[in-house]
């Protein structure tokens, strides 16, 4: 069953057509990696999930219901979390705020400490707790954004980009999270670049380009797709 | 063992992350502060303590608005609109009802949900129409500029709602001051040592009362607004809700300010609606340090004090000196003179001690 689908959805920025008919399903239980040129529309198409945008036409569902209208913080409490492509943490809080933040509404206020302490621990954070979030690492920023994705333990998780700026080392952790966390039941979308990473996670591969799917499969029929290959040529992702 | 619970969380509440005075150090010079202005009457004149207490009446104003800017992130230039609501209402209760069996106690709470009511609706049209930034500003100046107009011009004797006069840009007067019914004969607060207490002891309790909300779970999303409002939404808050919540209470807060005004001087003009009368507690706020009480609090006393200095001094430049003073602090400590003098010796108090162990 498709935890998330759309039907022919479309999103006009003025002239530009940045979604051009998307019929896409989520199966659940599934990590699905969405690749694409800049620009090809992917974070566009996680904005319409999150009801940041709402589109010119056509219609999302969410574990069979329409969310089409739904507000954002609707769809997040019905288990849809996001980790954005430029972390939007709070960067004048302490990162132990942060957390705070993210946990205080699915916890009783008696697990709260311990939650957090668990998660800093998890996130390697720890040490980090008292400092601003705005002072962090651009990994550590990462990391802290998609702790807090994680926090609100949701079903559906949206990951842009969530290895940019990473080391080698960090994203090897971010694949074996994504896995864990995966067994546990959660259902991922991830855009990404890293091809060893998508190589690493998705289950699925789903190709954008210029706002339209141009290719669906396993990663191993993609990358030997010609015509994936000609639209990233010239990409420096590639 | 529930009860040393609750005590305990009480004061993790009183000392959170939100409030930039922490710990023994603060709460010791707290401690000495309040034991000073209790002491302050015992060696004044009662007619000086009771004018003084006119300080203390913006203060409230001026923690409000530290709630809504300072820690929700929303310039509301509406204070002054609550502040002459409430000061009005206070007017036409008291004056029509009198001052026995506490009836001034019924008007204070009155006039206090009233301005409530007023900044709940006036609030839920701009949240929930998700009007914000410069817009919202515009909009709440407006709102005020617009209850300054409408009071000005209700000089003439149909201006009257049952025994009360509006009198139109003269103001209203004759109101009875605050009356607490006790055992052996009505308490009166006219301007002078017995005011001065109770008005000490409720700036002491909203201080406190709001040490607790900004520090509590509510605190908490209200900051994360503040830092980026799509975050926010996007852990599952509804924004609009903690917004309006804040500007409700920020705004009841100067509606408390105005029927302590009114109740204090007898009196009240639709000038206290105007442009300069706005435009102040953003002065005194941003000075001081919107984004925490306890600066706004110095901050707005300090303010308040140099501009009395100044205009009876005979200077006419006192409103110049406020706006080179906003000027000022937009330029060296956007984060507010007050705020930035507490991080830098909280940062210096923290070294060294660091070095002694
Ligand atoms: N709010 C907006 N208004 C107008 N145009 C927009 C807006 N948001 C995105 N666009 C345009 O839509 C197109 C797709 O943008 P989007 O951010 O979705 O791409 P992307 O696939 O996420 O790219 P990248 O890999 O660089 O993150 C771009 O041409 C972008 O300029
Ligand atoms: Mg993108």
């Amino acid at each position: 069953m498709a935890i998330l689908q759309t039907r022919d959805l479309n999103k006009w920025f003025g002239g530009l057509h940045v979604t051009g008919g998307v019929d896409f399903a989520l199966e659940d239980g599934e990590i699905h990696c969405l690749i694409g040129p800049n620009g090809a529309g992917k974070s566009t198409l996680f904005r319409l999930f999150l009801g940041e945008h709402l589109p010119t036409s056509g219609q999302i569902f969410y574990q069979g219901e329409d969310i089409t209208k739904a507000k954002p913080f609707e769809r997040i409490r019905r288990g849809i979390s996001v980790k954005f492509q430029v972390p939007g943490i709070f960067k004048a809080l302490s990162v132990r705020q942060n957390l705070q933040i993210a946990l205080q509404h699915h916890r009783l206020p008696e697990e709260l400490d311990e939650e957090i302490d668990r998660l800093l621990e998890f996130l390697k954070l720890t040490d980090a707790r008292y400092q601003l979030a705005g002072n962090l690492s651009h990994g550590q920023k990462q990391w802290l954004e998609i702790g807090m994705a994680v926090a609100l333990r949701p079903r559906l998780l949206l990951l842009d980009e969530p290895t940019a700026g990473m080391t080698p080392d960090e994203t090897a952790a971010t694949g074996e999270m994504v896995q864990e966390l995966n067994r546990d039941g959660v259902t991922v979308l991830a855009v990404e670049h890293d091809m060893a990473f998508v190589r690493q996670i998705a289950h699925r591969v789903t190709v954008l380009h210029f706002g339209k799917i141009f290719a669906q499969g396993t990663i191993d029929e993609i990358v030997s797709d010609e015509r994936v290959a000609a639209i990233y040529l010239g990409d420096a992702h590639a | 063992m529930a009860r040393a619970n609750l005590l305990s969380s009480t004061i993790r509440l009183l000392d959170g992350p939100q409030t930039l005075g922490r710990g023994r150090p603060f709460w010791t010079s707290f401690a000495l502060v309040l034991v000073l202005a209790c002491a302050y009457p015992m060696f004044a004149d009662g007619y000086d303590v009771g004018n003084n207490v006119y300080f203390f009446n913006w203060v409230f104003m001026a923690l409000g608005l530290s709630l809504i800017w300072g820690y929700g992130g929303t310039l509301s230039f509406g204070q002054t609109a609550f502040f002459g609501v409430a000061g009005y209402s206070y007017g036409v209760i008291s004056t029509n009802f009198g001052d026995a069996y506490g009836l001034t106690l019924v008007a204070l709470i009155a006039s206090v949900a009233a301005a409530a009511l007023f900044s709940a609706v006036l609030g839920y049209f701009l949240f929930f129409g998700r009007i914000s930034g410069v817009f919202l500003g515009i909009v709440t100046l407006s709102v005020t500029l617009v209850l300054e107009r409408f009071m000005a011009q209700t000089a003439g004797p149909e201006w009257q709602v049952g025994t009360a006069r509006l009198n139109g840009y003269n103001g209203m007067g004759g109101m009875p001051s605050l009356t607490i019914p006790w055992f052996g004969g009505d308490i009166v607060l006219f301007p002078d040592v017995q005011l001065y207490y109770c008005t000490l002891a409720l700036l002491v309790a909203c201080y406190l009362g709001l040490r607790l909300l900004v520090n509590s779970r509510f605190g908490n999303v209200l900051v994360a607004i503040r830092e980026n409002p799509q975050r926010a939404e996007m852990l599952g808050y509804d924004i609009r809700v903690y917004q309006l919540v804040a500007f409700v209470i920020g705004s009841a807060l100067a509606g408390l300010s105005g029927v302590l005004y009114t109740s204090w001087g007898n009196y009240i003009t639709p000038a206290s609606m105007g442009m300069t009368a706005a435009a102040l507690p953003i002065v005194w706020v941003a000075v001081g340090g919107r984004s925490d009480l306890t600066t706004t609090l110095i901050g707005t006393l300090i303010v308040l004090g140099g501009f009395q200095a100044l205009t009876i001094h005979g200077s006419q430049y006192a409103l110049v000196v406020m706006g080179v003073l906003l000027v000022l602090t937009v330029l060296i400590a956007p984060r507010g003179l007050v705020f930035s003098l507490g991080a830098l010796a909280g940062g210096m108090f923290r070294r060294k001690t660091a070095g002694r162990e």
